[in-house]
């Protein structure tokens, strides 16, 4: 078993995300070590970029603060090596396909290899553009995540039977913040994965509460919760940790 | 690799939620480029309410005064709304209309496509709803209540740098909220597969009318086509029709700011490198690692950090060239074009006349050159009072 595998190997999934450098790297790389305390079962970790199309304004906000912190992709491979040095907690990195281009393909997934990140969440890379990543994540062994939107319908199916790890489903219309309800009917959009492949499902985009989470989370196989958190870490900057960990623990045990 | 390349460049990097949106675009333009009704249709309301075809002007004194080569403006200022974006705009709304949209969302910088944009919703009977740059409202504050005037909502952006590349990240998350009753009309050939195909396909009529133009008057071809370049819709409009044409010289007249060689620039093809945003594979300005730099231009229309993926791709084979142009040569041109022909440009058509201006002189008088006055320079005509140090305010 991979540790994407093992993700999902322990009931329902919990997936916090926090963008790298926010407020800087020193806390991320705690909060991090941290979030695995409080039972997270894998953790994503943006790479901030200056402008990320699917995020509404509070990752935008997180992304903004990460960069003026001095944060960069190197920086990022640094601190992901400390942190296997204390854990052995699965790790993706979430960012745009610019960064990871410029920086280039191949030496960014060396790197991701070397620094033992396990998967990649590209969102402005769809299925149709996919062969820009997949050779590279396949030679270094990073699990290549797809993204199901509400409006994939017919697309569903075409994705997930060549998807790997997990797929990520898109919750709601539109960009990542938090939403006081979820209209979209997630349940069918996993069913519709899982006639095709049997692959985990978490679910993300707009879960902000436990209750929310409880509920998605009997529609899929884990949540995913990025915003909630990051609005935590915006309001007490350095002094986050203790916050966020009480409110991880709160969805963690919601969904268990 | 996937749909709508040029060479490398192009392509459809959106998320996944676009994608349904994207592709029923590509499928409706594709049939209703080809249904004689819709063709019918448009080129009607290009020759009567646009009132195409633009004229071809044989700038006589100014090429007198440069002593070289023979000059011709293209003069797209003449346009209704004052620019060659209402090209684009009547062939995308009306394929939104077609489609049974009832919504149309736009990113401005200076202001041209998102008038250009409310004018045609206004015409055809859609919703409109401009995304603009907090800075751009403020730079340009008369064409925000020009929209407002012609029914349309205005949303002053307030992410990022405030600009045009803000505008567009705000209008594609717009459009991921809502796809079903709503249509992104893109304002230049950048953007994911289909919009540089499609964008450049309607503004091709100015490439096609210079060609017929030129060749009744001088009954040759041009040797050479000058047009600015931002994103780069009126130079790919005006340098399609010509690209077999091998003889003819394609230029592209990027903005320039303060100079290449400062970080207060927006020449994309001078100082760019390879990166993909925006949904598109291009040349973009950007850091060692992949963040978008903030550009700079005196014009608010070519204060882009990226190009089209077809004007990419024409730099790589070598077929078009692109020169950098600063503000200083820009301002000096704008006001050397009202002086001489009494025809005041846009600062983003000063870009190409500047570069003409250098070129003409090094020609001989029996060559030609057509340069593309993209739009009208009435909205700047504040901007260059200030900044030649007289305080006018619109």
């Amino acid at each position: 078993m991979n540790r994407i595998e093992q993700v999902f190997a322990n009931g329902k999934a919990f997936i916090p995300f926090i963008t790298a450098g926010d407020p800087n790297l020193e806390i991320t790389e705690q909060l991090v070590l941290e979030l695995a305390a409080a039972g997270a079962d894998l953790i994503e970790l943006g790479i901030p970029f200056s402008d990320p199309i699917a995020e509404g304004p509070i990752i935008q906000e997180a992304d903004i603060r990460a960069l003026a912190s001095g944060t960069t992709t190197d920086k990022i491979f640094d601190m992901v090596k400390r942190i296997r040095e204390k854990s052995d907690v699965p790790l993706a990195f979430m960012t745009y396909m610019n960064p990871v281009f410029t920086y280039g393909t191949e030496r960014f997934m060396k790197n991701c290899q070397e620094a033992g990140i396990n998967a990649i969440i590209v969102p402005d890379v769809p299925f149709e553009e996919k062969e820009e990543l997949a050779p590279y994540c396949k030679k270094y062994g990073i699990t290549l995540i797809s993204m199901i939107a509400p409006t994939s319908n017919d697309r569903i199916q075409m994705i997930a039977r060549e998807a790997e790890g997990f797929i990520y489903v898109v919750s709601s219309m539109g960009v990542t913040g938090v939403r006081k309800e979820i209209n979209t009917d997630v349940g069918k959009m996993v069913r519709l994965v899982k006639e095709v492949k049997d692959i985990p499902c978490a679910i993300g985009f707009g879960i902000s509460s436990p209750e929310q989470a409880r509920e998605m989370a009997g529609h899929a196989d884990g949540v995913i919760v990025g915003s909630a958190i990051i609005k935590i870490i915006a309001e007490h900057g350095e002094d986050c940790i203790p916050h966020v960990v009480k409110f991880v623990r709160s969805i963690k045990e919601a969904i268990s | 690799m996937g749909k709508g390349r040029f060479g490398i460049h192009g392509g459809q990097y959106v998320p996944e939620t676009l994608m349904n949106a994207v592709n029923e675009l590509e499928e409706a333009y594709e049939h209703f480029k080809n249904d004689p009704e819709f063709v019918a249709e448009l080129d009607d309301l290009f020759k009567k309410y646009a009132g195409r075809p633009s004229l071809l002007y044989y700038a006589e004194k100014m090429t007198k005064d440069l002593g070289g080569a023979k000059i011709y403006l293209k003069r797209e200022d003449l346009n209704h709304t004052g620019s060659h974006k209402i090209n684009n705009v009547l062939g995308q709304v009306l394929l939104a209309k077609r489609m049974g949209k009832t919504r149309v969302i736009a990113e401005t910088g200076a202001g041209q496509h998102g008038v250009a944009t409310a004018t045609a919703a206004a015409l055809l009977g859609l919703e409109c709803e401009i995304f603009m740059g907090k800075e751009d409202t403020e730079r340009q504050a008369l064409n925000v209540y020009r929209m407002e005037l012609l029914g349309a909502k205005v949303h002053a952006v307030t992410s990022g740098t405030q600009t045009l590349k803000d505008a567009v990240n705000e209008t594609m998350r717009e459009w991921s909220k809502r796809v079903d009753d709503t249509l992104y009309v893109l304002g230049s050939v950048m953007g994911p597969h289909p919009f540089p195909t499609i964008v450049r396909d309607f503004q091709s009529v100015i490439g096609r009318e210079v060609k017929e133009q030129i060749l009744e008057l001088e009954g040759r071809l041009p040797d050479a086509i000058l047009a600015c370049v931002g994103g780069g819709s009126n130079a790919m409009g005006s340098f399609y029709e010509f690209i077999d044409d091998k003889d003819v010289r394609l230029i592209g007249c990027e903005a320039a700011g303060h100079g290449v060689d400062t970080d207060k620039t927006a020449a994309t093809m001078a100082t760019g490198t390879l990166g993909i945003f925006h949904g598109m594979k291009s040349y973009f300005c950007q850091d060692e690692y992949g963040q978008i730099a903030p550009v700079y231009s005196i014009s608010a229309g070519l204060d882009y950090p990226g190009v089209g993926p077809e004007h990419a791709y024409l730099k790589d084979i070598g077929r078009a060239e692109y020169v950098p142009v600063t503000d200083d040569e820009a301002v000096e041109a704008f006001e050397y074009l009202s002086r001489i022909e009494g025809i005041i440009p846009a600062i983003e058509s000063s870009h190409a006349v500047a570069y003409a201006k250098k070129l003409a002189p090094a020609m001989s008088p029996d060559q030609i050159i057509v340069v593309t006055l993209s739009g009208r320079g009435d909205k700047d005509v504040a901007a260059i009072a200030r900044y030649r140090g007289v305080q006018i305010y619109e």
